[in-house]
């Protein structure tokens, strides 16, 4: 019977990973809610800010709050790469066939992937923890580091201002309308292709954050992207693709779910969570908060 | 009149002569390229035939090598049943995991059907005792040539060949059957049945297409020939691994399919000899392939989206119409 | 031939279609007319099993056929076209047709016979009735708009249907062409011994070949008999000449 500490502890690491996710998957579902595409390359982006974040650590160091910045720098270069390719590139899809935007996802991954390795290399590169966050609080007798405990209190606040924005004010309620008609926006006289392009970049930024916060906590390694971009695919499809709360609580099944997976069946932990993927799209495909799509 | 040469037939005869012809890497190349042809002819029957686009379908290609590599290094059964069991037990999985599928639409059923292959190869990468787990089984034995071997050595004029040799001419062969099936079944009424699904399946159920039934169909189809596929690259590849059934080689092959176009019969399996190729070339000057091959579907997508082989065909009615002719 | 009894639909709150009963005699010629947004293409897909209603019955030929899905309704007769052009765009013309009668003769499920040179006769012999003979090695999607609706009536009588619903059959076409194609449909129905229902817009159409008219608004029949009683119906004169007080 496992003790309450530990229990504990893993709630809390299921947690921690559900808040990574959520960055990312909410910038995945926040593409696939407006732009109606699935964005393979979603996965680079949040690598790119992982080794973006290092890169500026290297140059700028981790004194008197230097972290912050380069999270926020690699999440706007991101964000700013985001920009550029869809101005330049990704736009010219949006009348073609479904599959050929998606391909077009996948040959960024394929290119952006390469470039990161040509410019840092294969070998694993680490970040060190902020200075202002290095220790760590007894809870329950468990161990609970503070950088962890930071982006646990982080994943709810970008969901409430994230939520915020897309209610309650004017530019959310364009995002809202682009998702659910277009065309009648465009008529109206909004332009729908610059709207579209602030969605691409808003969804990197998320996407580079996610990846910059994570990388005191794991190693920044090449294929972190086809790792996590499947991991977003399933948080995504549990909470209802184009759901922004749907994605919040799929990050966090999932967190749970493989955190606990892990320690009572070591060996199908991963299984599980595909298994619960199938069963959901089997069951009800449009997620738990989704809406049918027509 | 150009259309009247039976291309086929020539590509096939020439492919018998590559081990006479080349070193043993061009007999490897070639064997790899004819069952990749396979897996991506395989793909197209639901991607440019039915048009479903499946995300997953490298779970058939995985469970057909996981059972040939099985039957043959654990049971030492014969290739003669290995390789069949391959196809009828990847059309099993591909009646089930059909089944759910084929009740989604689009986006889902791109995402069950990924979500299956994930399934597969998450139990191929754990399942220790039965599939070797991560390490998956090296090693697999080639099909037994002593038969085939007395008779040619028997024939002076056909001069000696090499276990390899004789494992690529069987490739071909089995592969040449299968192929020549597939293209039965696309011409067949069957075939059309499906075409009229992709053009407008609501139109098609009013004629009186269950629609459900025949995308089934299709899947299981197009999973039995997978999973030959995968049954042959078991062997092929001297061993079976998980990532034969990770999404990426789904990938791979979808990539294959559309570069060489999925309008047309062939253009997979030219798609899968141009990827191939290319992949040799390019690796041996640089590490980054992937970068190569990104760049190139960027300038296939924005410039010939109907893939090589529409590419050549648009080209080639361009040369047709030239002023002289009209 | 066809009775519809009490069929009612609604989409979420808004009430599509509300208690609607007509019958459609055999061999008569029947339409369904009413403003925009009456109710008449929920009410078609209903009949054709696309959509399933609330409550309500649709009897075909003595048959319960509520709800029944479109691919085994159109195997009992009945056949049905499309408002906006339904066809299958990179097929051709001939492979439009021939479709429709590979599927319709039940050789769906054939994987080894070539389709080329399937139902050559029958094919043709349509192609030359709806007028597209000409025309049948063209793709489809290319073709004119009046021309893919001559298209659409073919597969559609490809099913060999005893029943023919038509939804707006001369929706945007010109003068000439409403003309042209109102004959044609009117010739097939005699030659064949078909049972027309049919919704439109266009009152001249309407009165001048059907023998009976329903009339909806906002989803319930105001009117329902012979073109004249109809056209003398006060309600239908209110409704129609636009009395919204």
């Amino acid at each position: 019977m496992p003790d309450l500490a530990f229990v504990f502890a893993q709630s809390l690491s299921g947690l921690t990973a559900a808040m990574f996710l959520f960055l990312i998957a909410s910038g995945l579902s926040l593409i696939f809610g407006v732009l109606r595409v699935l964005n393979f390359a979603h996965g680079t982006f949040y690598m790119l800010g992982a080794y973006c974040a290092f890169q500026i650590v290297q140059w700028i160091g981790l004194d008197g709050g230097r972290f912050w910045l380069a999270a926020l720098g690699a999440a706007l270069a991101v964000a700013a790469l985001g920009g550029i390719v869809e101005r330049v590139l990704f736009r010219h899809l949006y009348d073609k066939e479904e599959l050929y935007q998606l391909l077009f996802t996948y040959a960024l991954v394929l290119i952006l992937s390469d470039v990161a390795k040509i410019i840092w290399g294969t070998q694993q590169k680490s970040v060190s923890r902020p200075a202002e966050l290095t220790g760590a609080f007894q809870i329950f007798g468990a161990t609970v580091p503070h950088y962890n405990l930071f982006i646990l209190a982080l994943g709810p606040t970008i969901a409430l201002t994230f939520w915020f924005v897309l209610q309650r004010t004017r530019a959310g309620r364009f995002i809202r309308a682009a998702a659910l008609d277009r065309e009648t926006l465009g008529a109206l006289g909004v332009n729908v292709d610059g709207l579209y392009t602030w969605v691409f970049v808003l969804a990197s930024f998320l996407g580079g954050l996610g990846g910059a916060l994570i990388a005191p906590m794991r190693a920044t390694t090449p294929g972190m992207d086809t790792e996590v971009i499947v991991e977003a695919f399933v948080v995504v499809v549990i909470g209802g693709l184009g759901s922004f709360w749907g994605t919040f609580l799929g990050a966090l099944i999932y967190g749970q779910v493989l955190s606990f997976g892990i320690l009572f069946f070591p060996r199908f932990s991963i299984f599980a969570v595909f298994a619960l993927m199938a069963a959901v799209l089997m069951i009800r495909p449009w997620g738990l908060l989704g809406r049918p799509i027509r | 009149m150009l259309a009247r040469v039976p291309w086929a037939l020539l590509v096939l005869i020439a492919a018998f002569f590559v081990p006479a012809a080349g070193s043993r890497f061009y007999t490897f190349v070639a064997n790899d390229v004819v069952i990749w042809a396979l897996f991506a002819t395989s793909l197209n029957l639901l991607v440019g035939y039915t048009g479903l686009v499946s995300f997953g379908h490298a779970a058939y290609f995985g469970i057909g090598a996981y059972t040939t590599g099985i039957l043959m290094k654990k049971a030492g059964l014969s290739f003669l049943i290995a390789f069949p069991a391959a196809g009828i037990v990847a059309g099993v999985c591909a009646l089930v995991f059909g089944f759910f599928c084929v009740r989604l639409t689009r986006i889902y059923f791109a995402m069950l059907t990924l979500a299956f292959a994930q399934i597969v190869w998450a139990i191929c990468f754990k399942w220790n005792e039965v599939t070797g787990g991560e390490q998956g089984m090296p090693e697999i034995p080639y099909p037994s040539f002593d038969g085939v071997d007395r008779v040619v050595s028997a024939l002076p004029a056909l001069g000696s060949y090499r276990t390899s040799d004789y494992y690529y001419f069987t490739c071909l062969v089995l592969v040449a059957l299968c192929l020549w099936a597939l293209r039965r079944i696309v011409a067949s009424p069957f075939g059309r049945m499906l075409t009229t699904i992709r053009e407008n399946a609501e139109r098609a159920e009013f004629i009186g297409v269950n629609v459900r039934r025949y995308e089934l169909a299709a899947f299981v189809i197009a999973g039995v020939f997978a999973g030959l596929a995968g049954g042959l690259f078991g062997i092929f590849n001297r061993g079976v691994f998980p990532d034969f059934a990770y999404w990426t080689k789904s990938s791979e092959v979808l990539i294959m399919t559309l570069l060489g176009g999925m309008g047309t019969f062939y253009g997979p399996a030219i798609g899968a000899l141009a990827l191939i190729w290319l992949n040799q070339q390019i690796v041996s000057y640089t590490q980054y392939w992937p970068l190569i091959l990104g760049s190139i579907l960027v300038i296939l997508l924005f410039v010939f989206p109907g893939g090589l082989a529409g590419a050549v065909i648009a080209l080639w009615r361009r040369l047709v119409r030239s002023p002289v002719g009209a | 031939m066809l009775e519809v009894r009490s069929v009612t639909k609604s989409f979420g709150g808004f009430s599509a279609v509300g208690g609607v009963s007509f019958t459609v005699p055999r061999g008569s010629i029947s339409a369904i007319i009413g403003p925009n947004g009456a109710g008449k293409t929920t009410l078609f897909n209903l009949i054709t099993g696309h959509l399933e209603p609330d409550s309500g019955r649709v009897v075909f030929n003595e048959r319960d056929v509520t709800g029944i899905a479109p691919h085994d309704l159109c195997r009992l007769g009945m056949g049905r076209s499309f408002q906006r052009t339904n066809i299958f765009p990179r097929l051709t013309v001939y492979e439009n047709i021939q479709a429709a009668y590979v599927s319709h003769r039940g050789r769906g499920f054939n994987l080894f016979t070539p389709v080329a040179g399937l139902y050559r006769a029958e094919t043709e012999s349509l192609l030359s009735a709806v007028g597209l003979l000409e025309k049948a090695h063209e793709t489809s999607g290319f073709l004119s708009h009046g021309n893919q609706k001559q298209l659409e009536l073919g597969i559609a009588l490809a099913l060999e249907p005893e029943l023919l619903l038509l939804d707006e059959p001369t929706a945007g076409m010109s003068a000439t062409e409403t003309r042209d194609s109102i004959r044609l449909i009117e010739r097939l129905a005699a030659d064949r011994g078909l049972t027309l229902l049919f919704t439109e817009h266009d009152m001249e159409v309407v009165f001048s070949i059907a023998h009976r008219i329903t009339v909806l608004h906002q989803g319930r029949v105001i009117a329902d008999g012979a073109p004249a009683d109809v056209r003398r119906d006060p309600e239908v004169k209110r409704v129609y000449l636009g009395d919204s007080r």
